[in-house]
């Protein structure tokens, strides 16, 4: 049981006492109004589930190709220590280059417009 | 005997100091805060109000948890102990100066853990059924993974200097100078990253008091409140540790090692004490100023930098000795 492993299951034991610790501390009185989402006083109207913005698809679609190319990236460190730097070289501002030509036609084709 | 040592005792003597800096850290941002508005903060409590995160603690945890009807019982519970969870889990490889565990790939565990908590927010936010926490949540997320990305790309570029991903790597680059001066432009925007990373003003859309009465954590009342509200300034008081670590770092005399210590905390309560001045100081982004800000200007000039320092250790032969 190495360190690493002992830490995580430390911190989640520290973190499930102090909840337990919170539910047997307290004495609960549950009403209707306490139970109910919060909605400045009103009942809830509607039901509660958002239609989905198109907007955060399109960007954590962004986001997933950036990151595929930085995981490409990510050996950077122990290429450039081989023995020929110059196809380290030419990997690396070929991957970059992909990952600016995607961005550069997303940019112009407006899918980072108002990206929210 | 030494098992005990190192599995039970040495994990907890790094964690309970956490929860206390994270503890006094919300009572300087109250004081600081107050002081920047020209009134004072909390000093009723105790002398100076050094009493007041323990009087929170008691209150928050003698306060009646509340678990809404329509919310999603395993994940509205779930969330906040894998934040709280994350935040303490990721202080493992900090080097100060020696950490509790020296990973090789410490940085890539940092940007890991970093992108769990995502799933945190997430969750909480789905889960309390409610329209508030879930569109706070929504926009949480979308800002949280944007942000990472310029993270990654910085770090990228910082290692290439190194050698390693690798904490102590960056000690040994730092002994002549520090990387701040070679890498100033990449310093500022991975500041600002961090400022976004941990939804902290003037990013923090997602706990918008004003548009959306506290965002993803809206339904949540006492202990798992706690839970999420400790994550969070640990994960602010671990990122200004990082960014100490990597751009100005100390050197590191083994007849001293207190002192490197000594001027870590130092510039990272500096650091964590601008967080606190900002959020004095700034008004709030409007979302798509935020997805601008990233997207438009801070991707391209960092795509660009990582070009730049995987290309000049290259063409100078700078390259950083592996350890």
């Amino acid at each position: 049981m190495n360190t690493t492993t002992s830490l995580i299951i430390l911190a989640l034991i520290i973190s499930i006492t102090l909840i337990i610790l919170n539910n047997q501390l307290t004495m609960t009185k549950p009403n209707n109004d306490k139970l109910s989402p919060y909605e400045c006083g009103f009942d809830p109207l509607k039901t509660m589930r958002l239609p989905f913005s198109i907007r955060f698809f399109l960007s954590s679609n962004s986001i997933s190709t950036i990151w595929l190319s930085i995981a490409l990236l990510l050996p950077l460190p122990w290429a450039i220590q081989l023995m020929t730097p110059m196809h380290t070289l030419t990997w690396t501002i070929t991957i970059l280059l992909l990952l600016t030509f995607g961005f550069i036609y997303e940019w112009t084709q407006g899918g980072l417009e108002w990206a929210e | 005997m030494s098992s005990l040592l190192s599995n039970l005792l040495s994990p907890l003597m790094y964690m309970i100091p956490i929860l206390i800096a994270v503890a006094f850290f919300t009572l300087i941002e109250r004081k600081i805060l107050g002081y920047m508005q020209l009134r004072k903060g909390p000093n009723i409590v105790g002398p100076y109000g050094l009493l007041q995160p323990v009087a929170d603690g008691m209150k928050l945890f003698t306060k009646e948890p509340i678990y809404p009807m329509n919310s999603s019982p395993m994940l509205f519970i779930l969330a906040p102990t894998l934040a709280l969870l994350l935040a303490l889990s990721v202080w493992m490889p900090l080097p100060m100066p020696f950490p509790l565990a020296n990973l090789n790939l410490g940085f890539l565990f940092l940007i890991a853990i970093s992108s769990f908590t995502v799933y945190s927010i997430m969750w909480s936010g789905w889960a309390s059924n409610s329209k508030y926490a879930l569109m706070g949540a929504l926009r949480a997320v979308a800002q949280t993974t944007s942000y990472e990305v310029t993270l990654g790309i910085i770090l990228i570029s910082m290692v290439l200097f190194c050698g390693d991903f690798n904490m102590q790597t960056f000690m040994t680059t730092q002994e002549p100078m520090l990387l701040v001066f070679s890498s100033w432009p990449l310093m500022m925007m991975w500041y600002i990253s961090t400022l976004a990373e941990t939804n902290r003003s003037p990013f923090d859309l997602t706990e918008g008091e004003s548009e959306l009465v506290s965002g993803f954590n809206v339904e949540y009342a006492a202990g798992p409140f706690a839970l999420l509200f400790l994550a969070e300034y640990a994960n602010i008081l671990m990122m200004n540790m990082i960014t100490t670590i990597m751009f100005l770092n100390s050197p590191m005399t083994t007849n001293q090692p207190e002192l490197f210590t000594t001027f870590l905390i130092l510039k990272t309560m500096l650091l964590s004490a601008s967080f606190l001045w900002v959020r004095a100081s700034y008004p709030r982004f409007r979302y798509d100023q935020l997805m601008f800000l990233l997207w438009k200007n801070f991707l391209p000039i960092t795509l660009a930098l990582c070009l730049w320092h995987s290309s000049m250790i290259i063409t100078f032969a700078g390259l950083p000795p592996m350890l």
